[in-house]
């Protein structure tokens, strides 16, 4: 077992718990998070990856309990074993692509896979030492998708991240997403509510409104 | 990648905002350097040629610029004071040294000093070249006059008369350099020196020029007076009653600072000043400017270390996204903190460094522009151990200016900031 989330619930103050439902996931397998704006896709996400405290409930990835470390071990171990890849690309202007990329190295301390070879891998080698400004959205996109693979992570966890792009950029996204985590071995979660998405994964869970 | 290379980026991202508060915070640490290192030099400098002369005693007038024209040599003498009463006050008991001074010329601006040998060796100046002088009309050159009219031994020129440069020339004897100084760092350096009987006949030939020439008086009186040898020490000889400007005294006992300028003063019609007295009230005086330049420094920097707070607290709005992703990519709560003490450190420490090397460039550029007096003979590639301090305040101000922006960024919740964009 790869990943296993057991009895996850959460609650924002002042609001209902929301209860989530079990995952469990094997090496290579890929699952989506559907459900309605609001029902709290987001924070399922933002818990799996250790970015918020659950209310209850428990968190296994590669033989760690993710909800039993905390501080700078949960930074560090987030930063080596989860990629997360967000709605836009979110990537720091002041770098350039290479840069960017590089950072994910020295803050997770792995020497992961080789970013020259990553980045000609998403066709990005000639926007290698430009800026990240010059990006186009698809290219942008490609790029973060690089940065949360470059420390070959266990986990993948995607955020909306086909909402902003067109039909062919979209399919490219997701198909690179799946290829790249069956060739690390990583475990891939998707939470959208995009119709090009589900077509080409079957396997999902459902939030439903509390 | 790292830290410090993220920092550098961040910076170097918002050129003009890093570039304004770095000229800031360098404009008012300049200042600092240049305040600094003229007051540590103009102090050594004043103490240094002040060093073993407790008294000054000239011609009644002002104490300050008895001072500066005959200890420093900036100022215009006083007026005269008549050899028979200084000679008299040499033999008080009080007086324990007493070097006595006739100016009055110049060469191409440089001073002319009539003295006696004692005069070389109170600065404990050495030669470089040549020997003291010993008959009328023989000069020693300080380093800096050598070097820069160009002068060896051997070689002769026309004083002119008058303390400052294009007074008229004395066309009736040309002096000769038998000897020339070795720098020393003090006022020596800028002074010709001679003896206190060239002064006197120069001036004598200026005044019986006219009378020379029409009564046709014979001249082997004066080549008496010129193979005769001068006074090496105390007071020339004198048939006739002379003058001198001033006159440099050592006291002999601590008793002499109270009774010696009262006795002076009262007695005589002579005036003494204490160069230390009065330098210190020159300072006061200047004190009221540096302290006000003191003040406009200070100001620069606070605001300079109010722009760094405002530039790094404002970008950090824009960058709250950034830290929240350098979190889910493994930074922790106090790499994020450092990133930021960094990035104000950087900035202010490029700040001091760039305000240490505007000072020197200042100061280097003032002494260009003076070739004369107590500027030029400031350095400006001196280095001095208050500077470290100055780097170290700059450092401190970056410091406290961004430890709220840090502390913010220590704080930043990545769930609530990634959800949020």
């Amino acid at each position: 077992m790869l990943f296993e989330s057991r009895s996850i619930s959460y609650a924002y103050p002042g609001q209902k718990n929301i209860v989530f439902p079990d995952i469990t996931l094997q090496n290579q397998e890929s699952c989506l998070i559907l459900g309605k704006s609001g029902s709290g896709k987001t924070t399922l996400l933002n818990i799996l990856a250790g970015l918020l405290a659950p209310k209850t409930g428990k968190i296994h990835l590669a033989g760690i309990e993710l909800t039993g470390i905390k501080g700078q071990e949960l930074d560090l171990f987030r930063g080596r074993e989860i990629g997360i890849v967000f709605q836009k690309p979110h990537l720091l202007a002041a770098l350039t692509t290479k840069e960017n990329l590089q950072l994910a190295h020295f803050f997770g301390k792995k020497k992961g896979q080789n970013i020259d070879l990553l980045l000609a891998e998403l066709g990005l080698t000639s926007k290698a030492n430009s800026s990240v400004l010059h990006l186009s959205e698809g290219e942008a996109q490609r790029v973060s998708i690089a940065r949360a693979l470059a420390n070959d992570p266990k986990l993948i966890l995607a955020d909306e991240p086909t909402a902003s792009l067109d039909d062919e950029n979209a399919q490219n996204v997701i198909q690179l997403l799946q290829y790249q985590a069956s060739k690390i071995g990583a475990a891939l979660i998707i939470v959208t509510h995009d119709q090009r998405v589900k077509s080409q994964i079957s396997n999902f869970i459902e939030i439903q409104e509390p | 990648m790292n830290l410090f290379k993220l920092s550098w980026k961040y910076l170097t991202f918002r050129p003009l905002s890093t570039g304004l508060n770095v000229l800031l915070l360098s404009m008012g640490l300049a200042i600092i350097a240049v305040l600094l290192l003229i007051q540590d030099q103009l102090e050594k400098k004043m103490n240094q040629d002040a060093a073993g002369i407790d008294l000054v005693v000239g011609a009644k007038g002002s104490p300050l610029q008895l001072i500066l024209s005959s200890v420093y040599h900036i100022d215009f003498p006083t007026g005269n004071i008549p050899m028979a009463e200084a000679q008299k006050l040499s033999r008080n008991r009080l007086v324990k040294s007493i070097i006595p001074l006739a100016l009055g010329d110049n060469y191409q601006g440089h001073r002319i000093i009539g003295t006696n040998h004692d005069y070389v060796e109170l600065y404990q100046s050495e030669l470089s070249s040549g020997g003291l002088w010993k008959h009328p009309f023989e000069v020693v050159l300080g380093a800096e006059v050598a070097q820069k009219i160009g002068l060896t031994i051997g070689d002769k020129f026309e004083g002119s008369h008058g303390i400052s440069i294009g007074s008229h020339g004395h066309e009736e004897h040309d002096f000769i350099v038998v000897g020339i100084l070795k720098s020393s760092g003090n006022v020596l350096d800028r002074l010709i020196l001679t003896s206190i009987e060239s002064v006197w006949y120069t001036h004598d030939e200026a005044d019986t020029q006219d009378s020379e020439e029409h009564e046709g008086m014979d001249h082997s009186t004066e080549k008496d007076y010129l193979n005769t040898e001068v006074a090496f020490s105390g007071f020339p000889d004198s048939d006739s009653p002379r003058e001198l400007t001033s006159l440099l005294i050592r006291f002999r006992n601590p008793m002499a600072a109270i009774q010696l300028p009262r006795q002076i003063n009262s007695g005589t019609s002579m005036q003494a000043a204490s160069p230390s007295f009065e330098m210190l009230r020159l300072f006061e005086l200047l004190g009221v400017g540096v302290s006000l330049l003191k003040g406009l420094a200070i100001v620069l920097i606070g605001i300079s270390g109010l722009g760094i707070f405002i530039a790094l607290y404002n970008s950090l709005k824009e960058r709250k996204y950034d830290l929240a992703i350098l979190r889910t990519i493994g930074a922790s709560r106090y790499q994020l903190l450092f990133l930021i003490l960094l990035e104000g450190f950087m900035l202010t420490f490029i700040g001091a460094i760039l305000g240490l090397l505007l000072g020197h460039t200042f100061l280097w550029v003032l002494i260009s522009q003076h070739d004369q007096g107590v500027v030029s003979n400031l350095r400006a590639w001196i280095f001095l151990k208050e500077e470290l301090w100055i780097v170290a305040y700059a450092l401190g101000v970056g410091v406290v200016a961004s430890l709220i922006p840090a502390w913010s960024a220590y704080q930043t919740s990545i769930a609530k900031q990634l959800t949020k964009g």
